[in-house]
């Protein structure tokens, strides 16, 4: 299509996004009625991720195309940067909500179900005996028995993994700028080799849990912040470096210069984001 | 190739496509803000049929047409559609029209992602309607979905879920491209402290959703677990509280009710200076009260919950955050009254729906004050004091200003003139019988009538007669609204390119019907 760099790239009509949001829609019906315990909902939720998967494929290939032919000019470059970093404050804020649930929990709910302040008469006549205490899983001692997780060993391994993965992404990033791309493409293979060694480790660390611990998403309020926080970064870490994969293999094709490298910046600062809650994480949820 | 000849093409090749195809694909701002605003209609009467059943119901003491499962399911799904349906896509809506128009740009600056955003919506609420027709009914324990209430729902429980999930993946969507369009794309010279006050609402607004809607979809998301996945959030015999949901909830919720009045804010801001043919008075004060109120929602969201507990310095503090918001709105409707000062004024059907905005907004207003205080709120509380007082502040509030904007801005869209004697008639319609529907509310509310509940002592017969006379009027006259958009897009007397007078700002400058792309060169700002 005929375009001039003076100009704001706007692209013509993309049938992306609704292929999009029936993909949405198939997984979220697909879900609910496996929520249900219906049979064909497996179906839905497998079709409509199979969508979601062809629409990404599709729209980030349009955009990448589109972006090796040089329709983006500098105007559209920021809008894609403060895009992405209003995408990463969501993200933030969601992550929030749950760190928001773990404070509540060990600052209010559990002194107040063990008599603090004026909950001297909720502790004796619901709650007879229970001493406040973190970790917990409650007065009714919810999923029985459990170890908490200790913060050292492999929660300590990962968070040098993730740490250490921070700091070769951004030799990367610094090669890319130098042109130096051998360094490039070593430094993103060790960024997302240590990724999903990450994962990985995390998978091992939540099977001893359950296994060894009976530390399950059922031992009461310390089960549940403790899987949910760690499950959805862990998730946010594959995906991480899921997108750290694709980017290696752009780089390999010969993608990006050092002026015009929006996608390597926006992945790597999903990266940062994802290390800095893990951090949060490692002191919260695993140490204090 | 000259640069004359690729301008020439992009010219060819951009315009609209044929048939559903525009509408499924299009990345154009305009098509996108017709069919954010389409939709957002099509809500408003979804959810209005539901308002008069609700209203039916309690014409007279007793039951007499639904049972009160379903009357239950009424309220709750009446409230989701008119708040994530109505109100929120037609803000919007118009932002998507008017933005790139309003700061200069040519489209807004993620167009595809803008498109998503809008084809989200319909796919979320045929999900939560859906719910309708499941076994156990659909969600029937308020829109706010309080456990453990509403983890007693059937079916449609994890339908609600997901439907609220894409509900604030499409307004993450729409508050980004919001945000990059107006600080990425305003034509150069358009310095923020020039830009009108209907973009700068519209950012502080985009703003708060950001920051608000993730932890929406963080509460929902742990209902879902504690109901599914055996986790202990809102459950107390495993370490958990109920109430940690409102908090968490209300923190979302607070912010949520002024994403839903700082647009109108904006709207207001654009519709009284043209009309007193006078400049806005003291726009830097309206740019800093708007700020204030988006800080101060976040600090405030604990007066929803005064009657579930809490220590006394909580209520203090969440009293006095409260009162504290009158100062900025203060400052607001002082300034359009300021405005309208000596104005050579006139009075088409725009400037009608905004001095309305002003009178019942403020009465909206000044209840919440009411509200504010803790033990005037412990009686007040879950009384239908409470509805007078959030309609008052939605309905000719949030909504007036809708329409207000769409009256104000029709001729720009279609190039037609709508009818100005029956954009009066509505007018006075929708005025009386919003007065008629809710005013009697605030004497029912004070009277001891609780909310959400299908039958009530028969003391309180009269005012609730009165008031679902007023729904019924205010329903009907909604009617006239759609035959007057659609006459206007139709055909009428042509428009000119400043419409108004006293026009101001960019968007006038435009012809009447505003091309399909906006500005495809940067406008000169003086």
């Amino acid at each position: 299509m005929a375009h001039t760099k003076d100009q704001y790239y706007v692209p013509h009509g993309s049938h992306w996004p609704i292929v999009g949001s029936v993909g949405l829609f198939l997984t979220m019906i697909g879900a609910s009625s496996m929520l249900n315990g219906s049979a064909t909902g497996k179906f839905f939720l497998i079709v409509g991720i199979g969508v979601l998967m062809v629409m990404v494929f599709g729209w980030f290939g349009v955009v990448i195309r589109e972006s090796v032919a040089g329709y983006y000019n500098s105007q559209v470059d920021k809008s894609f940067r403060m895009g992405m970093l209003w995408f990463i404050l969501s993200e933030v804020m969601f992550f929030a909500a749950f760190f928001g649930a773990l404070f509540y929990a060990r600052q209010y709910s559990i002194p107040w179900i063990g008599g603090e302040g004026n909950n001297f008469f909720t502790n004796l006549l619901l709650w007879q005996g229970y001493e406040s205490t973190w970790p917990t899983n409650g007065p009714a001692e919810v999923g029985g028995d459990y170890e908490a997780m200790p913060p050292m060993g492999l929660p300590a391994i990962n968070t040098a993994i993730l740490l250490t993965s921070g700091i070769t992404i951004t030799i990367a990033h610094h090669a890319l700028k130098d042109m130096n791309r051998r360094i490039l493409s070593l430094g993103l293979l060790a960024t997302w080799l240590l990724g999903f060694l990450f994962v990985g480790l995390q998978a091992y660390e939540y099977m001893h849990a359950y296994e060894a611990m009976n530390l399950t998403l059922g031992s009461g309020i310390y089960g549940s912040t403790f899987y949910m926080l760690t499950g959805f970064h862990g998730l946010h870490v594959t995906l991480g470096a899921t997108m750290l994969l694709v980017i290696w293999l752009r780089v390999l094709k010969g993608h990006f210069t050092p002026e015009n490298h929006f996608a390597f910046e926006a992945v790597a600062w999903y990266w940062h984001f994802v290390d800095v809650v893990w951090l949060g994480l490692y002191i919260f949820v695993y140490w204090l | 190739m000259s640069t004359e000849t690729l301008t020439h093409d992009e010219h060819h090749d951009h315009g609209p496509e044929s048939g559903l195809k525009r509408w499924l694909f299009t990345t154009n701002h305009k098509d996108i803000g017709t069919l954010y605003l389409l939709f957002s209609l099509l809500m408003f009467f979804v959810g209005g049929a539901m308002a008069m059943v609700i209203r039916a119901e309690l014409f007279q003491p007793g039951l007499q047409f639904v049972d009160p499962a379903f009357y239950n399911q009424m309220t709750t799904m009446h409230a989701l559609i008119m708040i994530f349906g109505a109100v929120m896509p037609a803000f919007v809506g118009l932002a998507n029209w008017m933005l790139p128009m309003m700061v200069g740009a040519p489209d807004m600056a993620l167009p595809r992602m803008n498109n998503w955003s809008f084809w989200i919506l319909p796919f979320a609420f045929t999900l939560l309607l859906s719910t309708l027709f499941m076994p156990g009914g659909a969600p029937a324990g308020g829109w706010t979905m309080y456990p453990p209430l509403v983890l007693q729902l059937g079916d449609a429980f994890p339908f609600l879920i997901f439907s609220v999930h894409l509900m604030g993946a499409s307004s993450i969507m729409g508050a980004i491209n919001i945000i990059v369009t107006i600080m990425n794309m305003r034509a150069p010279g358009m310095s923020l402290l020039k830009m009108p006050l209907f973009p700068w609402t519209w950012l502080i607004t985009a703003y708060l959703l950001i920051a608000v809607m993730p932890v929406l979809a963080g509460a929902v998301t742990m209902l879902l677990t504690d109901q599914f996945f055996g986790t202990s959030f809102f459950t107390a015999s495993g370490g958990g509280d109920p109430v940690m949901f409102q908090h968490i909830f209300w923190f979302f919720g607070h912010p949520e009710v002024y994403i839903m009045i700082l647009p109108a804010f904006g709207i207001i801001s654009e519709v009284i200076p043209t009309f007193a043919r006078k400049k806005l008075f003291g726009y830097e004060a309206m740019v800093y009260a708007t700020a204030s109120i988006a800080f101060l929602s976040f600090i405030v969201w604990a007066h929803h919950m005064f009657t579930v507990g809490m220590p006394l310095s909580g209520q203090l503090f969440f009293m006095i955050s409260t009162m504290l918001i009158a100062v900025p709105t203060g400052v607001k409707v002082f300034n359009w009254v300021a405005t309208m000062w000596r104005g050579a004024m006139t009075f088409e059907t725009p400037m009608l729906f905004a001095l309305a905005f002003l009178f019942l907004f403020t009465i909206g207003g000044f209840s919440g004050l009411m509200l504010a205080i803790v033990p005037a709120d412990l009686q007040y509380h879950d009384s239908y004091f409470v509805v007078a007082h959030f309609h008052y502040v939605l309905v000719p509030g949030a909504i007036f200003s809708i329409m207000c904007a769409v009256y104000y801005w029709l001729p720009k869209w279609t190039g037609h003139m709508y009818n100005e004697t029956l954009g009066k008639w509505h007018f006075w319609l929708s005025t009386i019988f919003v007065n008629v529907t809710f005013f009697p509310q605030h004497f029912l509310g004070l009277a001891g009538m609780p909310r959400r509940i299908p039958d009530y002592s028969t003391q309180f017969a009269d005012f609730n007669w009165i008031s679902s006379v007023g729904a019924f009027g205010f329903g009907l006259s909604q009617l006239l609204f759609v035959y007057i958009i659609f006459s206007c897009i139709r055909g009428g007397q042509k428009a000119t390119d400043r419409v108004w007078e006293g026009s101001h700002g960019l968007e006038w400058t435009l012809p009447s019907p505003a091309p399909y792309h906006s500005f495809e060169t940067a406008p000169e700002i003086r």
